[in-house]
């Protein structure tokens, strides 16, 4: 196959659940070797990574008291829905292709025990060119954060706290409507 | 019979995070729930909050969509991923 049929072959994805840390450098590098000769065409390669934040508003429990008393934020625990995790992020992987052709996609979501500053998420989108990576990234990593079934625990240094859903990922899709 | 699971706060809650339950028919989501909440008791009334997200064999569903036996039936809060 020659490399200017590009467009024409299904894209190259990979979907991994893990609970160990990631390097968005080797990432971005495995993605570039993953997709063999068709690297050549790779005019553009965006990712979003996401971390651990220091502070965690949007708790399960809103009483102010209680939250002064959980003491300081001190990780993240991430559950997950093992058997629909992987389906769900390749099905919006795959809707983002049609949309905006790319040559590869690579996501990460760890689960498990994170600390502040930790990565939990990447995103990285191969294509020729920057307008297809940039869109099908924001629309992988904004579906993912409304459809992909996981959960985050916010643990404290006296108590525990699920994390509620933020309405702004919810609006964040319209702009994909 | 089916298989119910239940993930993160809802798991917590109901203190179970897997169940068999009996199931012959096919019936709506909504009967399901209906059912757990009479026979498992009024707690699991949480499941039949409009928040709650349903998925039968890992794709999500409406409350109207028709469980049938051997099926596998997940109940779970709004999702906080990425």
């Amino acid at each position: 196959m020659s490399a200017n049929e590009s467009l024409n072959t299904s894209p190259l994805i990979n979907v991994v659940i893990q609970e160990s840390t990631f390097n968005l450098a080797i990432e971005c590098d495995r993605l570039t070797a993953m997709l063999g000769d068709q690297h050549l065409n790779m005019g553009a390669l965006a990712s979003f990574a996401g971390n651990v934040r220091a502070v965690e508003t949007n708790l399960e429990n809103t009483d102010q008291d209680d939250i002064n008393a959980y003491g300081e934020f001190r990780a993240l625990e991430i559950e997950h829905y093992p058997a629909m995790t992987q389906l769900s992020i390749e099905s919006i992987v795959l809707k983002a292709n049609q949309r905006w052709p790319f040559l590869g996609c690579k996501v990460i979501h760890r689960v498990g025990l994170l600390d502040i500053a930790d990565p939990i998420v990447l995103v990285l989108v191969a294509s020729s060119h920057r307008k297809e990576a940039f869109a099908a990234c924001e629309y992988i990593i904004d579906y993912l954060k409304n459809a992909a079934p996981f959960w985050k625990k916010a643990i404290f240094e006296h108590g525990e706290q699920w994390v509620n859903a933020k309405a702004s990922d919810a609006l964040a899709l319209d702009k994909w409507a | 019979m089916i298989k119910v699971l239940l993930f993160a706060r809802l798991r917590e809650q109901l203190e179970v995070g897997s169940l068999s339950f009996d199931w012959a028919d096919d019936a709506t989501v909504d009967v399901l729930a209906n059912q757990l909440v009479q026979q498992q008791g009024a707690n699991w009334q949480v499941l039949l909050a409009d928040e709650i997200v349903v998925a039968i064999n890992q794709q999500v569903v409406g409350r109207d969509a028709l469980v049938s036996a051997g099926d596998e039936v997940a109940f779970f809060p709004p999702v906080t991923g990425g």
